[in-house]
């Protein structure tokens, strides 16, 4: 066990947890940001998704002795109010069914319209295929991206 | 139940979600909340502050049930939409029947009794506007929360009228709108928890949280039909963070103060399994099923006139053999639960489908009465069947019983997969005999199929169609647990049928969409035995679906037919498959759904669109297999779901018939499969006979 210092939303954090532990859980269990969720713990879903750095990264496989001194983004960061554009896209094309994916998918989007903020139709969907929907919102969500990237204008 | 607390003060009006009507509404005081002296088992309460309050019970997954209960109510009450809010009750079967998600039945079972609470509240609003201004009650209106005096211009609001509106007397008989005035029903309306969900805020069971609660994840058999031998739990113990490591039937619990650590601890365990039952392997199952095609022991479903004879004077027989294999529900969120065994009660939360079966089992396995058993109810990160089971409910209980403590047991996606009560495989062999002029004069189907009941619907188009017909089954029983999988049985068993149909469509020399509608205006006609379907509206949407999809009318376009009757609801859907590369991309599908009464077109058009997603996923790509009773796959690596690159158009109908909401959770899903089929026949000339599509010889290497 190792004290990790680590820069979460803006805000410093401490964690006392094994190294190999990989930034989900600590997110989740140490300091209770529940909102990055687990999927499968193999990099194969996306529902873990967080900003590195601003890289849209799969903090399941992502060890916490890896951060240093980057900085983290959740969805619990990712605005103050809950009113980013990709958030606010979200809900007025009304894409979560059950939900439980979509805050890795709201990061996926956010990290690609921070890199590409006019993204055609197949670059938005080359990001967004490693992040799986089972209740199927795939319309909705490549739809909500590209409003995002007319909000972010 | 706090109820006294949202009640205070204004109009809370209980009514009753038990009785099979929608029965008569009391007003209910705060001093019979307080005492706790209620009879009713759900509310509606209108506060001084204008929020109005229902209670849900059924537990949302994704289904919308959030949205669409509300959307009723303030319908009826002319309520200002955005003071409507639904709270999720807990588990209390005194007061709620049918506290379930499954079968696409709650907006059925609820619309009435909803629209009637709705209605009867704004009627009290009235009187009271009606006694205070001294003018007749006919005289007033209401609209978005406000009851108005159109004559002299003045106006109420609900909350300023809701403690005088308490004192009216419950009208026995109120008037629901007519469809034609619905303003919020039908509409589009987003989710009310958007905000909740797009913010990250802990709804999921997963998320759950209690101080002093531990960690556990526990460590099932490897296979089905493998019972646990030994334990040597010595080095995961001294691993850190673990607290303890408990062995009950066949589980090994890892208990520890985090998720990582007792994932950790587990991979250190020492676990010895024996041979309990048969291990059964997938190729096992490939054989058997040809045997029992052909056994003489068949359960008969239903039999109608004389196959024999019919077969006999056919002039052409067609028959298709069609085989799915097991599927794992993985729903984004694995199965986890919390537990808490007191001495005077347990407290279970967690996302389930069934919390009264949950409640049932956990008194039961604990032996205590179920009314120490208090059950809270999370959202779902989906469920598709896998949380009607309890299994993982009881495990959790089962552990804090042991410990002592509260704890969350969480599964991993590896757990979820290998541990699952599987969508069963099955194999169907239809015969069909058509007579000189291409009718179809004898139609059998058996199916057989692994843990899978009764794995046809005999009852189901084309059954009264046809004058001899006879549908039997046989049933393997096998160490492999299944359960409901979303549209239980007609997830496959649609495709099947639904691509015989055009097999024997073309064998006739008719169009299929002709096919179809001849085989029920015979239904119409001439039934034969029982018909439990509606034809009328069976024909609507095939007819809405043949329009929408210009069927027959595209040059070089590949489209292929399907439709089905599921739950209570009927879709009829048109895909449109090109080629590239060899290989058979869905381009397009169109769905024409009859649900009855649109309630959110937001919400039913997404259900449609999901529900297209799902069944041509499944049909593509999924497969589970075993082999010596393990499953094959374990996680999304090798376990293929259906990702955004491979979704076609969707293109949702609904048909406008006036009827009240027949459901719509589950029947879009079961015709995707054989409009998929028959479209890649149409455009390859192969009929694809065996599901996952993708994984079929004619298209592996593509």
């Amino acid at each position: 066990m190792a004290i990790y210092k680590l820069q979460i939303n803006g805000r410093s954090y401490e964690a006392d947890v094994e190294a190999d532990t990989p930034l989900l859980w600590v997110l989740r269990d140490n300091l209770g940001l529940v909102g990055t969720k687990y999927g499968c713990g193999i990099a194969q879903c996306g529902a873990c998704t967080v900003h590195v750095n601003g890289n849209a990264i799969r903090s399941c496989v992502y060890p916490v002795s890896a951060v240093g001194e980057s900085k983290i983004t959740t969805i619990e960061g990712l605005s103050e109010k809950g009113d980013h554009p990709v958030q606010l896209a979200w809900d007025e094309v009304d894409v979560p069914q059950c939900g439980y994916c979509q805050a890795g998918q709201i990061m996926t989007a956010t990290a690609l319209l921070q890199k590409n903020p006019n993204p055609n139709t197949e670059e938005i969907e080359n990001a967004m295929n490693g992040n799986i929907c089972r209740c199927g919102t795939y319309h909705r969500i490549r739809e909500a991206v590209a409003l995002a990237a007319t909000k972010l204008k | 139940m706090k109820l006294a607390a949202t009640a205070g003060g204004g109009l809370f009006l209980g009514f009753s979600w038990t009785s099979s009507v929608a029965s008569a509404l009391e007003v209910v005081s705060d001093t019979a909340l307080a005492a706790g002296k209620i009879d009713f088992n759900s509310y509606l309460a209108l506060s001084p502050d204008g929020l109005i309050t229902i209670f849900s019970p059924n537990p949302e997954l994704g289904q919308n049930i959030k949205t669409s209960f509300p959307m009723i109510v303030a319908e009826e009450l002319d309520a200002d939409w955005t003071k409507v809010k639904v709270i999720q009750a807990p588990l209390d079967t005194n007061k709620f029947e049918r506290q379930v998600t499954g079968g696409s039945g709650a907006v059925p079972h609820s619309w009435e009794r909803l629209r009637k609470a709705g209605a009867t509240a704004r009627q009290m609003l009235i009187e009271a506007a009606a006694k205070r201004w001294k003018v007749p009650a006919s005289s007033l209106s209401t609209e978005n929360s406000m009851v108005i005096h159109k004559a002299s211009g003045r106006k109420l609001s609900y909350g300023e009228l809701v403690t005088e509106a308490a004192k009216m007397p419950v009208p026995a008989e109120v008037k629901l709108k007519e469809p034609k005035d619905f303003k919020l029903i039908g509409k589009a309306v987003r989710n009310v928890d958007n905000h909740e969900m797009v913010t990250g805020k802990p709804l999921y069971g997963i998320d759950f949280y209690r101080d002093g609660m531990l960690f556990a994840m526990i460590q099932r058999p490897t296979a089905f039909g493998m019972k646990l031998k030994s334990v040597d739990a010595a080095a995961a113990k001294a691993m850190p963070g673990i607290v303890d490591v408990v062995t009950f039937k066949n589980n090994v619990a890892v208990v520890g103060k985090s998720t990582w650590q007792v994932n950790k601890a587990r991979k250190a365990l020492k676990i010895a399994y024996e041979k309990e039952g048969a291990l059964e392997s997938s190729a096992d199952h490939d054989r058997l099923f040809k045997e029992l095609l052909d056994s003489k022991e068949a359960t008969v479903r239903r039999k109608d006139g004389d196959v024999d004879t019919a077969f006999k004077n056919a002039a052409k027989v067609v028959k298709g053999e069609y085989q799915c294999p097991f599927l794992s529900h993985a729903p984004m969120e694995p199965m986890n639960f919390f537990a808490h065994v007191r001495p005077d009660g347990v407290e279970l939360v967690g996302p389930t489908q069934t919390p009264e079966r949950a409640r049932g089992e956990v008194a039961k396995l604990l032996n205590i009465s179920p009314e120490k058993v208090t059950v809270e109810l999370t959202r779902l990160g989906g469920g598709f069947g896998r949380r009607l089971a309890a299994d993982y409910v009881l495990e959790a209980a089962e552990l804090s019983s042991i410990i002592k403590a509260p704890v969350k047991v969480i599964w991993t996606r590896e757990d979820d997969m290998t541990g699952g009560t599987y969508r069963p495989a099955v194999r169907y062999r239809f015969e069909a005999a058509l007579d000189a002029k291409g009718n179809m004069i004898g139609y059998k189907l058996r199916g057989v199929g692994i843990n899978s009941g009764n794995p046809t619907r005999e009852d189901n188009f084309p059954s009264g169609a046809v004058d001899n017909l006879l549908i039997d089954s046989v049933e393997h029983q096998s160490p492999i647990t299944t359960g409901p999988w979303r549209a239980p049985i007609t997830n496959f068993l649609a495709f099947a049928e639904q691509a015989f149909l055009d097999e024997v469509a073309e064998a006739a020399g008719k169009d299929p969409v002709q096919f179809r509608l001849a085989l029920l205006e015979k239904a119409k006609k001439a039934p034969v035995g029982e018909i439990k379907y509606d034809i009328d509206r069976m024909k609507g949407v095939i007819e809405l679906a043949a329009e929408k999809s210009g069927w027959g009318k595209k040059k070089g376009v590949a489209q292929g037919f399907s439709v089905y009757f599921s739950h209570r609801s009927y879709v009829a859907q048109v895909g449109e498959v090109e080629l590239k590369n060899g290989a058979p991309v869905v381009k397009k599908i169109y769905a024409a759904a009859d649900c009855g009464q649109v309630i959110n077109l937001s919400g039913a058009n997404q259900q449609v669109k999901g529900g297209v997603v799902d069944g041509l996923g499944h049909a593509m790509y999924s497969n589970l297999t075993f082999k010596d009773g393990a499953p094959e796959q374990n996680n999304f690596s090798t376990y293929r779901l259906i990702r955004m690159k491979e979704v076609p158009e969707i293109d949702v109908h609904f048909v406008n018939n006036g009827i009240d909401p027949t459901g719509l959770g589950e029947p879009a899903l079961p015709p995707t499969g054989g409009a998929v089929a028959n479209a890649i026949y149409k455009a390859t000339g192969k009929r694809l006979r065996n599901q996952p599509f993708m994984q079929q010889a004619e298209f592996k290497s593509a």
